[in-house]
């Protein structure tokens, strides 16, 4: 069987800084994978390579198809919904606007059906459409990118640090949600998290990134039970 | 001093006097005509050298140069008409004048970005023109001042005798704008690759690191904008001496834009690309005018050389061929400007 | 009184033409910092090509049409060939493109055209109306109507498409509009040809009273630039409102003020210029509540 997004030997750079050095993963259908690792290991910049936004090398395959070339707005279209780390909204449209952005690729009939399916998740939405995106909350914001990203109704959602500098009720109840996407829409998930024990309950498999390399993988029972990753990144 | 550098200041001493005894006797092998056209790139080259100041070491361009040269040439124009003063020494009142004028705009302008200063002195040059024709009182309107004929202008009419020798007024012209811009030329030189210019790129680069060595980048943007002011104001006293007349349209936006133009073609900065740019931009449009005598071109480039316009769409693409392309010109600038902003 | 209220409906349609290129100037800030300063020469160009049109006996609304799309086409095409490469230049320096970009287009008219004036028709005669005992000419309400009718059509389009919440999501966030599938360099050139199409109708509404020569687009790209400062350069309700009123205060006082007259005009702009970018950058109408459009 052929993975949803299959990823070998890829290379992300910053200019002239390499953060990747060849990494090799896979995300299957219906399946969520988080990535794991310090500050600085590469786990932004996996994200980034995949959705085309840094200049990168190496295969990048989804749904069979080479997207290692495609800018990003073909990616996306392509059904690779990004929520970058710091949200990914943009602050100057209302909510609706950023809903209705976050649509672009899809047909305009598609809006209603899609959208009632994001307001199922979050009902508040559609109450507040008018409201400018620049002054919800955080948390409100990041739901807000969850749920422009939804409206591309994707076959793969990246989402980078969705727990940063949020309440760690705002946590639990975004990760419910994509759980929820994952397991009854069959939604694939592929998720960076600094916080190793939300990443490994909600994942299946995970992959453990150092110095911009795959340091380990494995199901989320498995890496739970390796001592390296207990003592390195679950603390304990 | 080591071998290396003792070679490099020989070649760098030779080269300038290459120049200097390029320029003292080329008006013997020219004709009189081409002597003013070559008097013509000298003001051109004090002018931009002023413009390098302000974008070459504030990281900031000024499309108002033009305005500064007006204030430059009326001050001579006025001195010399009305109040009977001899032009040399009008020189250096229109460059002090501009130069206050600089330094009273440049307060303003540090707190304006690059971007706002830009309109802000794109506005000046427009707007200027209309200021001049308002101010008929001093400025003589529409009609402007005419100094052709007056007494204070040296050499029009019976040319000058400078040691010994006769020069035609041409010549003279050529000599005072070439001398004046070695003067002013080495001064800026000297003056920029010292602390001065140190501290003034040091404010160009970053500001707050700027001023946590002492240096106050206030007074230096400031100072930058009045001295480069203070270059275009010689520049335009030496216009107003060499067309011996001044009105409105003898300074339009279109002089300031071309400032600007042999400034980005000169590559900002050095004092040779300084006079690149200013006889690029005094000569492509005779070269250009000299096209269809060139037989081995084909006939519909020498068509439509002399079409009117042409100078203008050549100046207008240079500047963004230059700009795209030329990574020792523009790039500097580029490198330049990034850290100006 | 009937007297000021016509200067002030002149005032209102020379402020249309000068809210239509303010408008332009925004478009193309907003998306990309940068102030087109060959905004009023693209506009020039443009009337030219309507001149040519009405020349060869299109009629003047099939021309005003037709340069449209054409000036649409023009915007595009300036932007990929002249523009794009300098997208992740510093400001000051695609300013200086834009400057060539001036010089050339300037160039390319006296080439093309030639620099002599021309007569450019109106499409409205210049017949009074009486209204209550106050004369309008219809040349100055017919130029409140287009002007106010291609602002107010780009008002929707950027209101109510898709294409028009692609643009802006383009202008203000395009990380996260590419993101979300929007081809963000597509929406950057629109945004040129809508400016372009905007500098068209502002030319096309101004050439018959200044007649049409190369150089005829100055002045009001003063103007539009004053009332773009005025309005904050990211604002297109800004710099409409700011452009109106220009208009106006122009108008009366060179009517009222025998100081100011005709030969003001210019300075009047500067000194606007000048004080709000020294006292209010972000213009009269504020920042953050202006930008939404």
């Amino acid at each position: 069987m052929t993975a949803l997004l299959e990823v070998d030997g890829l290379t992300g750079s910053y200019g002239s800084f390499t953060a990747l050095h060849g990494i090799t993963l896979a995300v299957q259908e219906g399946e969520m994978v988080a990535i794991l690792g310090a500050n600085g290991a590469g786990k932004t910049t996996t994200l980034r390579t995949v959705s085309g936004t840094i200049p990168r090398r190496g295969r990048i395959a989804f749904g069979g198809r080479d997207i290692g070339r495609l800018p990003p707005d073909r990616i996306a279209r392509l059904g690779v919904a990004h929520a970058p780390e710091g949200r990914g909204t943009v602050a100057e449209l209302t909510v609706m606007e950023n809903l209705r952005l976050g649509a672009y690729s899809r047909p305009a009939r598609a809006f209603r059906d899609d959208l009632q399916r994001v307001a199922a998740y979050f009902p508040w939405m559609e109450r507040r459409g008018g409201q400018q995106a620049g002054t919800l909350s955080g948390g409100e914001q990041q739901m807000l990118a969850l749920g422009r990203a939804l409206m591309l109704r994707p076959r793969l959602l990246m989402l980078d640090e969705p727990s940063l500098g949020l309440a760690p009720i705002v946590v639990q109840d975004l990760y419910r949600i994509v759980r929820t996407l994952n397991r009854e829409e069959g939604l694939a998930v592929l998720t960076v998290e600094q916080n190793a024990m939300l990443a490994l309950e909600s994942a299946t498999r995970a992959y453990v990134l150092e110095g911009g390399r795959v340091a380990l993988e494995g199901s989320s029972a498995e890496l739970r039970g390796n001592e390296s990753v207990r003592r390195s990144y679950l603390g304990y | 001093m080591t071998h290396r550098s003792r070679v490099k200041a020989v070649a760098g001493g030779g080269v300038l006097l290459a120049a200097f005894l390029t320029v003292l006797l080329l008006p013997g092998f020219v004709s009189d005509f081409r002597a003013s056209e070559l008097a013509y790139v000298a003001i051109y080259a004090i002018a931009i050298l002023g413009l390098s100041i302000v974008t070459g070491f504030s990281g900031q361009i000024s499309l108002g140069h033009g305005a500064f040269m007006a204030i430059g040439g009326y001050t001579t124009a006025i001195l010399v008409a009305d109040h009977g003063v001899t032009d040399l020494w009008t020189i250096p009142v229109a460059g002090v004048v501009s130069g206050v004028a600089g330094l009273l705009l440049g307060v303003p302008a540090l707190r304006l970005t690059g971007l706002h200063l830009a309109l802000a002195t794109f506005a000046i040059a427009v707007a200027f023109p209309s200021v001049l024709k308002k101010a008929e009182g001093v400025t003589g309107g529409s009609q402007g001042i005419n100094l052709f004929g007056v007494e204070g202008l040296t050499g029009a009419i019976a040319g000058v005798d400078v040691f010994g020798r006769h020069l035609t007024f041409n010549e003279w012209l050529y000599y005072l704008s070439w001398s004046i811009f070695a003067v002013l030329g080495v001064s800026a030189w000297l003056l920029l690759r010292g602390r001065t210019g140190r501290a003034l790129r040091a404010v160009r680069d970053s500001h707050v690191a700027a001023t946590s060595v002492g240096i106050n980048p206030a007074a230096y943007k400031t100072a930058a904008f009045g001295l480069s002011a203070f270059y275009a104001g010689v520049a335009g006293s030496l216009f107003a001496i060499a067309t011996s007349f001044v009105n409105p349209a003898t300074f339009p936006v279109a002089l300031s834009l071309t400032l600007l133009v042999g400034a980005v073609v000169g590559g900002l900065g050095s004092l040779w690309g300084v006079i690149a740019g200013a006889v690029f931009v005094q000569f492509l449009p005779i070269w250009i005018g000299k096209l269809p005598e060139i037989e081995a071109l084909p006939a519909s480039v020498r068509e439509i050389a002399n079409e009117p316009g042409i100078p203008s769409v050549a100046y207008g693409a240079a500047v963004i061929l230059v700009l795209l392309l030329l990574p020792g010109g523009a790039a500097g600038v580029v490198r330049k400007l990034r850290t100006g902003l | 009184m009937a007297d000021f209220l016509q200067q002030v409906v002149s005032g209102l349609a020379t402020g249309g033409i000068y809210a239509s290129l303010a408008l332009a100037i925004v478009l193309i800030h907003r998306a990309t910092r940068v102030v087109n300063f060959a905004q009023g020469e693209m506009a020039m160009v443009t009337t030219y090509v309507a001149w040519t049109l009405i020349d060869h006996g299109v009629s003047y609304w099939l021309s005003f049409v037709l340069t449209l799309a054409l000036a649409f086409v023009g915007g595009v095409l300036v932007h990929q060939a002249v523009m794009r490469p300098f997208q992740d230049a510093p400001v000051v320096t695609a300013v200086m493109v834009t400057i060539g970009l001036f010089i050339l287009l300037n160039g390319l008219a006296a080439w093309i055209w030639s620099s002599e004036v021309k007569a450019f028709p109106s499409a409205f005669s210049t017949r009074p109306i009486d209204v209550g005992g106050v004369v309008f000419s219809l040349q100055d309400l017919g130029v409140i109507a287009v002007s106010l009718g291609v602002v107010a059509g780009l008002f929707a389009l950027f209101r109510f498409t898709k294409a028009g919440l692609a643009l802006r999501a383009a202008a203000f966030n395009p990380a996260t509009s590419r993101l979300a599938g929007v081809p963000v360099g597509r929406m950057l050139a629109a945004g040129w040809g809508l400016a372009a199409v905007l500098g068209a109708v502002s030319g096309m509404m101004v050439a018959p009273s200044v007649f049409l020569d190369p150089n005829m687009m100055r002045p009001v790209l003063l103007y539009a630039l004053a009332a773009a400062v005025l309005g904050g350069l990211d604002s297109p309700l800004g710099a409409l409102v700011a452009g109106l009123l220009l208009g106006v205060l122009l108008n009366l006082l060179g009517a009222y003020v025998d100081f100011v007259g005709t030969d003001l005009r210019l300075p009047v702009a500067l000194a606007i210029i000048l004080a709000v970018l020294l006292v209010r950058p972000a213009g009269l109408f504020g920042s953050v509540a202006a930008r939404r459009v």
